[in-house]
């Protein structure tokens, strides 16, 4: 049987001109980072005019307490946001699973809560968390510890999102034969659930990662004086080239993570082929039901 | 034998309900964040938008609806947010199309290298790829003596960076789906690929333009960062995004804001239920795909169809 996917690129040869096309379109994505890394390395401070090739703005960035002050800030709060959103997305998953076998009214009630910030424009998420934390400004006052929790709470319904309909896809007789055969209940999620739901859980865990990482609008609204990179070059005065070093850096660590993680998955996808496809063929009984 | 089946089942149904209630008491802390940290704040603003303070005390108004409404400035802000989203999502419609098409119909590798190289500048931080556009039109002005920054050309300019991947990533998934009998069955009566295009192609790719455009044109009407840093930050180019930052942020009138940030999230919310009644792929799975687009499109169907 052939797939569709394979049936679409039946009889196609392109012209050389949407050839042309699609490298044109590659070079608009592309130019902008080329160009900011090619800069990094200019011995002039002018962002018009490549002078030399230089490692100055490297030291400048490395003597820049305030701008390393927020690469920490972000480091951190992204790595326990993500451990944290992690942990409750997936507990609240399984929890979601239990409570949709009885109450399915109040299992959608919470689900559109959570879709709530995944929907709602990222500004709106951002002034109503601000409005919250003004509101308990007794016993918050914006930094860290508000960005924090802001952060945790944008990303934990992403990992429900990526986890909760893998857990509802699980087959229950799974679990019930590892207790059958004598596993405790906390045994059987951890050695039957959970690797099952591996894949989601990571995934989830990445897009946690990398929103924390990346989120400039709520970080702003709640971060107080504490800021990450964002909010930092943001809130710049006039343009530092040091930023540029540092974006350059950034460019490259996730350079580095996505070939990993694309070859952990190609590597993966060899290994379990026969595996995926039955859990293909399951998900689509599934979709279909 | 029949007694044995029965205590069999007995205890499965013990060791079932033990186990739901220990798996939703552990899932008490994510119903919590929920409620606390997503809900309860959504709620305030919702209460802010009605309220007011004048000489200390809070009370219960209309008022900050009207002064949307009525003040030209604030209507104009929003006119301009949703026009610039508008030009935004036909340019990103227009320019995505061809490459969609040729990834949706180029051979599995080829297809998923594109699908990389798209995909990879979309998980660098959208502000750092905004001011290396700001130093690239700065550079041309220097070179060329045409002022970019500040115009509105350079914020549509930076909205159809950002936004691009957005629509190619659900058009070449429709596209992918289409089965090329129809193509050659057009062909065959007589059509030429223009009529090819305009009755085959385009009908066929609905769903995936629908989410496209939802998926360009909400992000494009709120964004701050893009009109901040390529409009040079000036006031003539305000739009809706920075009129909530300025009220909350620079200003003292966390009321107003509300307001306009709960108009502009009631309208986004009920634009995006409506698009979902036409259409009739599930919602989620649209407005999700904004940030799953860097995780491969297919991938985020799967996760967000059930």
């Amino acid at each position: 049987m052939r797939s569709r996917k394979n049936l679409s690129t039946k009889n196609y040869s392109p012209s050389f001109m949407s050839k042309f096309y699609v490298v044109i379109i590659l070079l608009f994505f592309y130019l902008p980072i080329f160009s900011v890394m090619v800069f990094s390395f200019n011995s002039a401070g002018s962002a018009t005019r490549f002078e030399s090739f230089s490692l100055k703005w490297y030291v400048t960035m490395m003597k820049n307490d305030e701008l390393l002050n927020a690469v920490q800030v972000t480091v951190t709060i992204a790595i326990l946001a993500t451990l944290i959103s992690t942990i409750l997305g997936v507990l609240g998953s399984l929890g979601l699973a239990e409570l949709n076998k009885k109450y399915k009214g109040w299992t959608n009630f919470i689900l559109n809560i959570n879709n709530l910030p995944v929907v709602n424009p990222d500004i709106v998420t951002a002034v109503s968390l601000m409005a919250l934390f003004m509101s308990l400004s007794a016993v918050f006052s914006f930094g860290y510890t508000t960005m924090l929790l802001a952060h945790i709470a944008f990303c934990t319904p992403y990992v429900v999102i990526q986890v909760y309909p893998k857990v509802l896809a699980l087959d229950p007789s799974e679990q019930e034969a590892a207790m059958d055969l004598g596993a405790t209940r906390f045994q059987s999620i951890v050695k039957v659930v959970l690797p099952d739901l591996s894949p989601a859980i990571i995934s989830g865990a990445m897009m946690a990662f990398t929103m924390s990482f990346d989120d400039f609008v709520i970080s702003y609204f709640v971060g107080g004086k504490v800021s990450n990179i964002s909010t930092y070059v943001y809130s710049m005065r006039r343009f530092k080239p040091e930023v540029n070093a540092l974006s350059t850096l950034i460019f490259l660590f996730i350079g580095i993570i996505l070939v990993f993680f694309e070859f952990y998955q190609f590597h993966k996808e060899r290994n379990d082929d026969d595996d995926v496809k039955r859990t293909k063929s399951k998900k689509i009984v599934v979709s279909n039901c | 034998m029949a007694f044995h089946v029965n205590n069999i089942k007995k205890q499965k149904t013990n060791g079932k309900g033990f186990k739901a209630n220990a798996t939703l008491f552990s899932a008490t802390p994510y119903f919590l964040l929920l409620m606390i940290l997503v809900l309860l704040p959504f709620i305030f603003i919702i209460l802010y938008a009605f309220m007011s303070k004048s000489a200390s005390k809070i009370y219960l108004t209309l008022d900050n609806f009207s002064k949307f409404v009525t003040n030209g400035n604030f209507v104009a802000a929003a006119g301009k947010s949703l026009l610039f989203a508008f030009v935004t999502t036909v340019i990103c419609l227009i320019l995505a199309y061809p490459i969609a098409y040729f990834i949706g119909r180029s051979k599995a590798k080829v297809r998923s290298l594109l699908v990389t190289l798209i995909t990879v500048p979309m998980w660098i931080n959208m502000l750092l790829r905004i001011l290396a556009w700001q130093q690239i039109f700065g550079m041309i002005s220097s070179w060329t003596g045409i002022t970019l920054l500040g115009t509105d050309f350079a914020i549509i300019f930076g909205m159809v960076y950002i936004f691009l991947p957005f629509m190619i990533i659900p058009l070449y998934t429709s596209i992918m789906k289409i089965d090329p009998a129809f193509y050659e069955a057009s062909k065959d009566l007589g059509a030429d690929s223009v009529e090819t295009f305009f009755k085959v192609s385009l009908p066929l790719s609905m769903p995936g333009i629908i989410s496209g455009i939802t998926m360009v044109f909400l992000p494009a009407a709120t964004s701050i960062i893009i009109p901040q840093e390529l409009g040079d930050g000036n006031s003539k180019y305000i739009l809706i995004g920075n009129l909530i930052e300025s009220y909350f942020y620079k200003g003292d009138d966390y009321y107003f804001g509300s307001a306009i940030a709960v108009v502009l999230s009631l309208t986004l919310l009920l634009s995006i239920y409506l698009v979902n009644k036409l259409d009739r792929t599930n919602v989620k799975d649209r407005s999700f795909v904004k940030k799953y687009a860097k995780f491969g499109y297919e991938k985020a169907l799967e996760g967000g169809n059930r």
